[in-house]
């Protein structure tokens, strides 16, 4: 099964070297370069993680952010919340609207991709616990 | 021998003269070379527009048939000048603070600035002055007949109904050429005013040559003509008491209140002080004018054959003695007397109608937003043409209607009990608090009504039902109703007669109006301030604070003063207020202070009713009204260095506070710039990190490919540049702040330097190609100043209307105007939006970006380095409201 991935991002540099790194890894990423319509675009992928940035046209992240964990749906989708954002004030928002991790820019791209596997075990051995198949 | 052609050439260089002398007044006016042009000399020989062609030729003719009478029309005046400190001044000084356009603006701005007195006003002038000018064209063809006759018929009485028409057209021409370049009664018709006061040399050399000539040419000299003078008739003509004390008041009054003498005595005056020259040197003139009168009188009725016309001696006399440059020269003194009248006239009687009958029509058929939008200006200036045309024309048509000579003869003196009618609401108004606008409505009226049926009306005799029976049996066989004999008064002079009926009744239906009828408030502010001469109580009552309306007065204010005006007292007023940029707070200050610079282009009636039309209000309420009361009652006790004292206090206050407000706001700002800066080196940081990162590991693993290479490499430079043009515009703002650079000056040509910034590759991602447009109507400037950094910041311009035009075709407008002798104006106006009127103060703030714009386009800097550039150039940038886009104006100083 193929590991699937949203990541939220304007910023097409960015987009592609996140797409091409994580493609090596064995990741199906989907790419969005918008904040307002990218609660929907949550809806119609359902990823198995979403990347989120913060300063996106239309809707910041933030507000994507609690948007997404208002659908109990996705209560337990991993976020990662990755912004140029570098603010305690801006971490600490991001906590308490429920983001699962908060990951300044510039990346180590190994950290990220070791971050994001991570959540995706995390959360396969949760719904494994929850709902036995 | 004299050729007639040769007369009609001279005339006509004669003219062409003048026209060259009003446009070059003109031109030195319009280049800010006053100097002379506002002379105490050019001053008082302007007001010899008093002299007409009535007093040139016709003076010769009343000595003939009333004696030494006709020295009163003189003597009124002088006495005005004389006396002028107690009168003339204080008219001068409220006219001036009212910014009255006309003698209807004054009268009606007195009472409340109501726009039916003003209308009446003008109608009775127009009506006063039309036979008036009838009078003047028909001088002109009289002593153009004159000389033909020498020829013996060069034309028929047919043809000199055309020269008229065709001396008319000319000096309509002539005066809307030079009478209405500009709709501000502030910006005086120098051109005008220095044509007349050439014709007034003209005018008193021609009498004084004529007068040696008969004195010492015809005569043996003072004694003989003395001899002549005392064995003539003229001296045992029989003066009357009343006449000439009636005559001597209704000269005076009529000097005070004629449209025209209210033209030149105050629209035109420049100084005050003037008045202190023009106070003996007028008098001298007019002494001058009368000295030669009588010499000429008799003289003439000795030599001339018996029954030529007195009216035309000053010119038949040298030409019976074959002198025949001398009659020329008399001919254009008499040509100058009756252009000038007709000239001055019509631009004071236009500026009545355009200001009080043709606007408040307009503005009635107008929506609010047509205050705004339409062009008032146009719409002035044009009425005032086609007015000019109009009440020429209607003087050649009474000339025409009336078939001249006997029932214009009279018609001076007629004039001025016509325009006389005035002088009640004008005294009154001046001394009596208590006086109203319906007083001087009804006065006005009633007074106008008995002038017509005493005077007027009689003048034109049978053809309107005036026969003898009317005259002598009253209408109906109403006796008393006789038009000379009103109440059975009868024996005394017609003349004295509708001076002393038509005066009496005005006055009564004056003081009787007044008193019945209560004061409105805002003509309760206006009376005290013509009545104590006093600014205190200000007409700024008159309105409360209105908050959001700044950006519509501006536009109001362009469509009728210009641009440059209007922009350059808004932000002027905003200055003064302590505020950055072009639009000050509207305070109830504010308002009056723009009522009345209105006032000065619209007449206090219309100006006060626009703004009224567009933000409402405009009345005193009653608190207002018992402070003005109370302030009135305490006059004495003020003491204005207290209240000097309070405002300055108040003003520190203000300005502390506003500076504690700008530092808590410049605090945050500074974080949040932080933070953004912060996040704009982040993101191109972060690729190229990533890239860099992924390149690394690929070139281990050898799974590396060509194409990919290049790719990253190139995402790579890319976002490199990125982060370097950003530090680089951080550095250049930091540098600007620490510094004064001295920039090394040169020479710079404007339109290239724009072209450079045009061309350049702003290498932006935009959605439309924005068209740049230079109208280079007055661009060819040479600049001395720093061509990199002038450079840096048109190039700072024009990208950011590149972003941030969001009109479907942007376009940008770049203009370039000289401000004055020190600096230019170049404009940046695009087609966008704009920029909402609550940012426009902080755009030249650092760190500012605007919330709802692309996040993307950089870090706020721009104008900010703009901004330092331009301040250490010694010139300024600042967003220019009310255009139809986002407008910069850039200002530049023209030397180092």
């Amino acid at each position: 099964m193929q590991k699937r991935l949203l990541l939220v991002e304007d910023e097409p540099n960015i987009t592609q070297a996140i797409g091409y790194l994580l493609a090596r890894e064995g990741w199906n990423v989907d790419t969005h370069p918008d904040g307002g319509s990218a609660y929907n675009a949550v809806l119609a992928k359902k990823p198995d993680v979403l990347v989120l940035d913060v300063m996106l046209p239309n809707k910041t992240g933030f507000e994507v952010l609690a948007e997404v964990r208002k659908n109990a749906d996705f209560k337990d989708l991993p976020i990662l919340m990755l912004t140029a954002l570098g603010q305690k004030k801006d971490r600490e928002k991001a906590e308490g609207l429920g983001a699962t991790e908060y990951m300044i820019k510039p990346f180590s791209n190994a950290v990220l991709i070791s971050t994001l596997e991570q959540l995706y075990i995390e959360t396969r051995q949760h719904s494994l616990l929850n709902h036995p198949s | 021998m004299l050729s007639f052609n040769l007369l009609v050439i001279i005339c006509i260089l004669y003219t062409c003269l003048m026209f060259c002398i009003a446009f070059w007044a003109d031109r030195r006016a319009e280049r800010g070379k006053l100097n002379w042009l506002k002379s105490p000399w050019v001053y008082t020989l302007s007001l010899s527009v008093y002299c007409t062609a009535w007093t040139f030729y016709g003076a010769v003719g009343y000595a003939v048939r009333s004696g030494a009478e006709f020295v009163v029309i003189y003597l009124g005046p002088s006495l005005i000048m004389i006396g002028w400190w107690w009168s003339l001044r204080r008219i001068l000084i409220i006219a001036k603070a009212q910014r009255a356009t006309s003698i209807a603006d004054l009268i009606s701005s007195r009472y409340g600035k109501s726009s039916i007195l003003a209308a009446l006003i003008t109608i009775i002038a127009v009506i006063g002055t039309t036979p008036y000018i009838a009078l003047q064209l028909q001088s002109i063809t009289q002593s153009l007949w004159v000389f033909s006759q020498v020829e013996s018929g060069v034309y028929t009485e047919q043809e000199s109904s055309w020269i008229a028409l065709g001396i008319a057209i000319g000096l309509s021409l002539f005066t809307v050429l030079f009478g209405t370049r500009s709709i501000d009664i502030n910006e005086r018709h120098h051109g005008v005013i220095m044509a007349i006061a050439l014709e007034a040399l003209v005018k008193i050399i021609a009498l004084l040559a004529v007068g040696i000539f008969v004195v010492w040419g015809i005569s043996d000299g003072p004694q003989d003509i003395m001899a002549q003078i005392i064995s003539s008739e003229i001296i045992d003509k029989e003066q009357s008491l009343s006449r000439w004390s009636v005559l001597i008041v209704l000269s005076a009054c009529a000097f005070l209140t004629l449209p025209r003498m209210f033209q030149v005595l105050i629209v035109e005056n420049s100084d005050i002080k003037h008045l202190y020259t023009a106070s003996w040197a007028f008098p001298t003139y007019v002494m001058l004018m009368s000295l030669f009168v009588i010499p000429i009188a008799v003289v003439g009725l000795k030599y001339l054959p018996s029954g030529s016309n007195p009216d035309m001696f000053v010119l038949t006399i040298p030409l019976a003695f074959e002198q025949h440059g001398l009659a020329i020269l008399s001919f254009l003194g008499g040509f100058s007397a009756a252009t000038s009248m007709i000239v001055i006239a019509s631009i004071a009687l236009s500026t009545m109608v355009s200001n009080h009958l043709v606007m408040p029509i307009w503005l009635q058929m107008q929506s609010e937003r047509a205050v705004v939008s339409g062009d008032v200006r146009k719409m002035l200036l044009f009425s005032r043409r086609i007015a000019i045309f109009t009440i020429i024309f209607f003087g050649y048509l009474y000339l025409k209607i009336s078939g001249g000579s006997e029932a214009l003869s009279s018609m001076g003196l007629i004039a001025f009990v016509g325009v006389v009618q005035f002088l009640p609401a004008i005294i009154g108004g001046l001394l009596w608090r208590g006086a109203t606008r319906v007083g001087a409505i009804l006065g006005a009226t009633i007074g106008f009504i008995i002038w017509g049926y005493t005077l007027f009306l009689p003048s034109f005799g049978l053809g309107i039902g005036f026969d003898d029976i009317l005259m002598s049996q009253g209408p109906w066989g109403i006796g008393w109703l006789r038009p000379q004999g009103l109440l059975g008064v009868s024996g005394i002079d017609p003349l004295v007669h509708a001076v002393v009926f038509s005066l009496l009744f005005n006055s009564c239906a004056f003081i009787f109006g007044s008193l019945i009828s209560f004061p409105s408030p805002i003509e309760r502010v206006q009376a005290a301030q013509f009545v104590n001469l006093s600014t205190r109580l200000k007409s700024s009552l008159a309105w409360s604070e209105v908050l959001d309306k700044g950006e519509e007065l501006l536009a109001m204010t362009q469509r009728t003063m210009g641009a440059q005006g209007a922009q350059s007292l808004f932000r002027a007023a905003a200055h003064h207020q302590g505020k950055e940029g072009y639009i000050p707070d509207i305070t109830p200050e504010f308002l009056e202070l723009l009522e009345r610079e209105l006032s000065g282009y619209l007449g206090s009636a219309m100006a006060h009713a626009m703004l009224v039309k567009l933000i409402g209000g405009g009345e005193v309420s009653v608190d207002d009204l018992m402070a003005a009361a109370n302030e009135a009652a305490q006059l004495v006790e003020y003491s204005s260095q207290l209240e000097l004292k309070s405002e300055e206090l108040h003003k520190t206050a203000g300005l502390l506070k506003d500076a504690n407000q700008k530092l808590k706001v410049l605090s945050e700002q500074k974080d949040e710039f932080l933070a953004h800066i912060s996040h704009e080196l982040r993101t191109p940081m972060t690729s190229i990190m990533s890239f860099s990162a992924i390149l690394r590991a690929e070139a281990e693993e050898g799974t590396l490919d060509e194409s990919t290479l290049t790719k990253f490499s190139t995402i790579i430079n890319d976002e490199a540049e990125r982060m370097t043009r950003l530090l680089g515009g951080l550095l250049d703002l930091s540098r600007l702040q620490n510094t004064e650079i001295s920039a090394t000056k040169e020479d710079i040509d404007l339109v290239e330097l724009l072209e450079q910034a045009i061309s350049y590759n702003y290498n932006e991602r935009v959605d439309h190609e924005l068209t740049i447009h230079i109208d280079n109507n007055d661009i060819g400037e040479k600049l001395y100043s720093n061509k990199d950094q002038l450079f840096q910041v048109f190039l700072n311009i024009i990208s950011n209307a590149q972003k941030y035009c969001d009109a479907k075709h942007p376009r940008l407008k770049i203009s370039a105007q000289r401000a004055d002798d020190e600096y230019i104006y170049v404009d940046f106006i695009d087609n966008g939006t704009g920029i909402a009127i609550q940012d426009q103060a902080q755009i030249f703030e650092k760190f500012t970006q605007l919330k709802h714009k692309n996040p993307r386009s950089g870090a706020g800097l721009g104008l900010n380095i703009c901004k330092h550039i331009m301040q250490n150039l010694g010139g300024d940038i600042a967003y220019l409201p009310a255009q139809d886009g986002a407008a910069f104006r850039i200002k530049i100083p023209r030397k180092s």
